[in-house]
């Protein structure tokens, strides 16, 4: 089986049989991360170009190593706001990174569904590296990974997914990916970050992180965006943290050798309690590591002629 | 043989914006799709809330020469909500009712003091109901699909607070206030009780949300972009219920139209609004095949109806009325295409709908503007 | 590979049993101790997937003979393939597992049918990308002809005559079949 498609925009769209490839690939990857030379000449002659309207250094480097190791060449470009204020749109700029033969576009943008419309505007692959609230598919990938790698079977799997559910998009990729491999997904944070009818989406809503907790054997923790205290979503940091941080003592609540994830960066002390991002249940480090190897994977698999 | 037909709110983007459409190209749209009177909003620019303004419009759509244009004047100086803008010079130079179309008046008290102002000329007042602070950064309907997409929801209750707040205010100026595109259940739930309780207020929904729901927005599909956004399959049966009985009194278009590079963005950057002259006819001729409305009803909230709620002396073939009249074989089947469009812009969700209805000519004050033959 | 079709099976001819295939191992086995002086300095890298299966076979015999065990890997040669860039889709990629220092080995690559030599040289890229060997041998079951490199096996089970539109296929007992050696004539689809 091949990876039949130009681009991957969402997780939503992926079949069970195309996240597994993708994972599958991704384990054989993993290798030549351990190799004394760790670079293959897969995409040799290929140009990526990482196209990031957005900050992002992690997920930026990830696949600028990523796409080294397989041996393409990298461009970072990072729009200036005052090509946007020109009144340039995405797919202007887009066309123009096109015209240099680029052959696969890694795209970063605040707004939602940006990626499926490049991809609709474009020739070259499009890879969603996260746009707006909708979905950040190897960020998920990579979280799928991790728990596979952990040994973890994910039927019936129960993961609870913390913090702003509404405004991630980590939250959604992995919620449609885990929902699609058989998991029980619950999603806990207060009322204002859970987006409305969620539970339609198969997934459980919980208030309480205590009780939420209770035997899950997967803890995804979400990155609090600081900025958003003041728009109402909740009244401070401290109590925040209170209600929705996680700390050694939560973890305890939880199936013993249960994971703790984290997208990254971490706000210690916030979301989480500094012992617990060290202890020995986070996996968060792997999750840095694993992202290369998947994000190789899937370069490769989209590196087909178009 | 029907009564050239009447179109309470389009955006011919004259002055300002004529990439997307001007007054020539967007009223050839209008006859082509049926309407021989239409009611251009004021968010021009600059916006019509002078005089000039509206003086200017009138003479491009004599030019133009094909359908009546009547200009709705602004409320607010600029519509920026803060100031009320020279109503009386406004009507006196031809406005037939009075909007901050796409900037709805926030401030409770500048809307109340423009329902009493309107009243010393009997005009009506169009509120587009929607609460700013509920909407904020909102693109979509709030609901299932902007949960999965991911995409900033605009509540009902962003629309219900404002409708609230209008009948409130109607009835307390005693005001005539017309509601513009409601797409809520809640809406047409208050409309009705305020209608039941006496208030004077007039109603209007767009074709796109009595056909379509929120589910069209799937796939990020900007021409299924528009505010108030496409609602759920409860809101469509309510509005329907609503045309049904008579608490909706009008079909408008909200036709806007906007140039393909516009629509060709990122869901959130995508301006909102949709085409609709040329294809209101057929779409509100399916609610008649699917036995919601009779013909009879159905023509009325396209003409005699529309005529009435901004006085208008249109919409009618009784004798001594002005000669507009479209011709339409109600039978003949035809695939929406937008290349085929009057207006300069293509942006429909309706491409490649089969749909039922055809105009085949349109006669503004005896002469036939349209003739599709 | 891909198994054939019912119809094109009824143009095979046998080119090997399973009593050759086995004698042919046997052979190699004893070949390659006597050119590497024995055991001491050697490795076997299969190349995926029939190569694996002859290499652990291999691996077995050197054992019955010598009493030792050699270092076994699988190479996966799928990154290193020439026309990644020209095919639409990519071919699945599977692990590879070299579970020991290739520098300094005699590292024996074993396929199963050497043709134009694309597949030895993506192995011998993918091998030293991994490390630096004293010297690289190639053993196969079959030499078919028909080289588009400069390549040449060091061991062979079998040199057989082909035509370029024939396919050769091994068929063993690991996935299944009896072991044997069939040709195919005039079979459609790509040649092998």
């Amino acid at each position: 089986m091949s990876l039949k498609r130009k681009d991957l925009v969402s997780i939503a769209s992926l079949t069970l049989d195309e996240i597994t490839l993708i994972l599958d690939t991704a384990d054989s990857f993993k290798e030549v991360s351990g190799r004394e030379i760790k670079k293959v000449p897969a995409l040799r002659g290929k140009t990526v170009v990482n196209l990031f309207f957005e900050p992002s250094t992690r997920t930026r480097t990830s696949f600028e190593l990523a796409a080294k190791r397989l041996s393409a060449d990298v461009i970072n470009f990072s729009p200036s706001s005052s090509s946007v204020v020109k009144g340039e749109t995405l797919l202007d700029t887009a066309r123009n990174i096109e015209a240099m033969q680029a052959d696969i576009i890694v795209l970063r943008h605040p707004d939602a569904g940006a990626a499926e419309t490049l991809a609709n505007g474009v020739k070259s692959s499009v890879i969603n590296a996260g746009d707006g609230w909708h979905e950040h598919p190897t960020q998920a990938l990579l979280d799928l990974f991790t728990m596979r790698e952990k040994k973890l079977n994910f039927k019936g799997l129960r993961v609870a997914i913390v913090g702003d559910i509404a405004h991630s998009r980590v939250a959604r990729s992995n919620i449609f990916g885990l929902s699609k491999l058989g998991a029980e997904i619950r999603a806990v944070g207060p009322p204002t970050m859970i987006p409305v009818h969620l539970d339609r989406l198969g997934v459980r809503v919980y208030y309480d992180l205590d009780e939420a907790l209770r035997g899950v054997d997967v803890i995804m923790m979400l990155r609090l965006q600081l900025e958003r205290q003041g728009r109402a979503l909740f009244p401070s940091i401290r109590e925040y943290s209170r209600l929705y941080g996680l700390t050694a003592e939560r973890v305890r609540l939880a199936e013993a050798g249960a994971l703790v994830m984290h997208p990254g960066p971490v706000n210690r002390g916030v979301e989480m309690a500094p012992e617990v991002a060290d202890s020995f249940s986070s996996v968060i480090l792997d999750q840095v590591a694993n992202g290369v190897a998947v994000r190789m994977g899937i370069l490769y698999l989209l590196s087909g002629a178009n | 043989m029907l009564p050239g037909l009447v179109d309470l709110h389009v955006h011919l983007r004259e002055p300002g914006f004529e990439y997307k459409d001007t007054i020539q190209t967007g009223t050839a749209a209008a006859v082509a799709g049926g309407f021989t009177s239409v009611c251009c909003m004021p968010n021009t620019s600059p916006v019509n809330d002078n005089q000039s303004i509206t003086e200017f419009i009138l003479e491009q759509a004599r030019l133009a020469g094909n359908a009546h244009v009547f200009p709705v004047g602004a409320i607010t100086k600029g519509s920026e909500g803060k100031e009320l803008a020279e109503i009386g010079e406004l009507r006196h130079a031809g406005c037939v009712a009075i909007s901050d179309d796409g900037q709805p008046v926030m401030n409770s008290l500048i809307m109340r003091r423009a329902m009493e102002y309107a009243l010393a000329f009997d005009l009506p007042v169009i509120d587009h109901c929607e609460d700013l602070h509920l909407s904020e950064g909102g693109c979509m309907n709030e609901g299932l699909v902007s949960t999965q997409l991911g995409l900033p929801g605009i509540p009902s209750a962003a629309e219900d607070v404002m409708v609230a707040r209008n009948l409130a205010l109607a009835e307390l100026t005693t005001a005539r206030l017309h509601l513009a595109h409601l797409s809520t259940a809640g809406s047409v739930r208050m409309v009705r009780a305020a209608k039941s309780r006496g208030i004077r207020v007039t109603a209007e929904v767009c074709p796109h949300h009595f056909s379509l729901t929120e589910e069209a927005v799937r796939g990020f599909n900007t021409h299924a972009k528009m505010n108030p956004p496409l609602r759920t399959w409860q809101d469509v049966q309510a509005i329907k219920e609503g045309l049904r009985d008579g608490t909706i009194d009008v079909i408008a278009t909200d036709h806007a139209p906007h140039a393909v590079q516009d629509k060709q963005q990122q869901f959130a950057a995508a301006p909102n609004g949709i085409v609709g002259l040329e294809t209101a006819l057929p779409l509100t001729l399916a609610l008649v095949e699917e036995g919601f409305l009779s013909l009879e009803a159905a023509v009325a909230k396209l003409t005699t109806e529309p005529a009435r709620a901004f006085g208008l002396s249109k919409g009618s073939l009784a004798p001594g009325a002005d000669a507009d009249v479209v011709m339409v074989d109600p039978e003949a089947q035809w695939e929406v295409d937008p290349a085929r469009f009057r207006s300069k812009s293509r942006n429909t969700p309706f491409a490649g709908w089969k749909v039922k209805g055809r105009v085949i000519t349109t006669i503004v004050a005896g002469r036939v503007v349209h003739d599709a033959a | 590979m891909i198994a054939p079709e019912k119809k094109a099976r009824d143009q095979e001819t046998l080119v090997m049993d399973a009593s050759e295939v086995a004698r042919a191992l046997t052979r190699i086995a004893h070949e390659i101790l006597e050119r590497n002086k024995g055991t001491q300095e050697i490795a076997l890298v299969g190349i995926r997937t029939g190569g694996v299966h002859l290499a652990h076979r291999l691996a077995r015999r050197i054992q019955e003979i010598e009493r030792a065990q050699v270092p076994i890997g699988e190479l996966d040669i799928t990154l290193y393939r020439d026309d990644l860039g020209i095919r639409k889709d990519q071919p699945v990629l599977r692990k590879t597992s070299i579970p020991f220092n290739v520098s300094d080995l005699n590292v024996i690559l074993v396929d199963d049918v050497l043709f134009t030599g694309r597949t030895i040289r993506a192995a011998m890229d993918g091998l030293i990308d991994l490390g630096r060997p004293a010297e690289i041998q190639l053993a196969v079951l079959v030499d078919r002809g028909h080289r588009q490199l400069p390549i040449k096996a060091t061991y062979i089970g079998k040199n057989i005559p082909t035509s370029r539109e024939e396919i050769v296929h091994v068929y063993l007992e690991e996935e299944g079949e009896e072991d044997r050696v069939v040709l195919l004539k005039n079979a459609s689809g790509g040649a092998r």
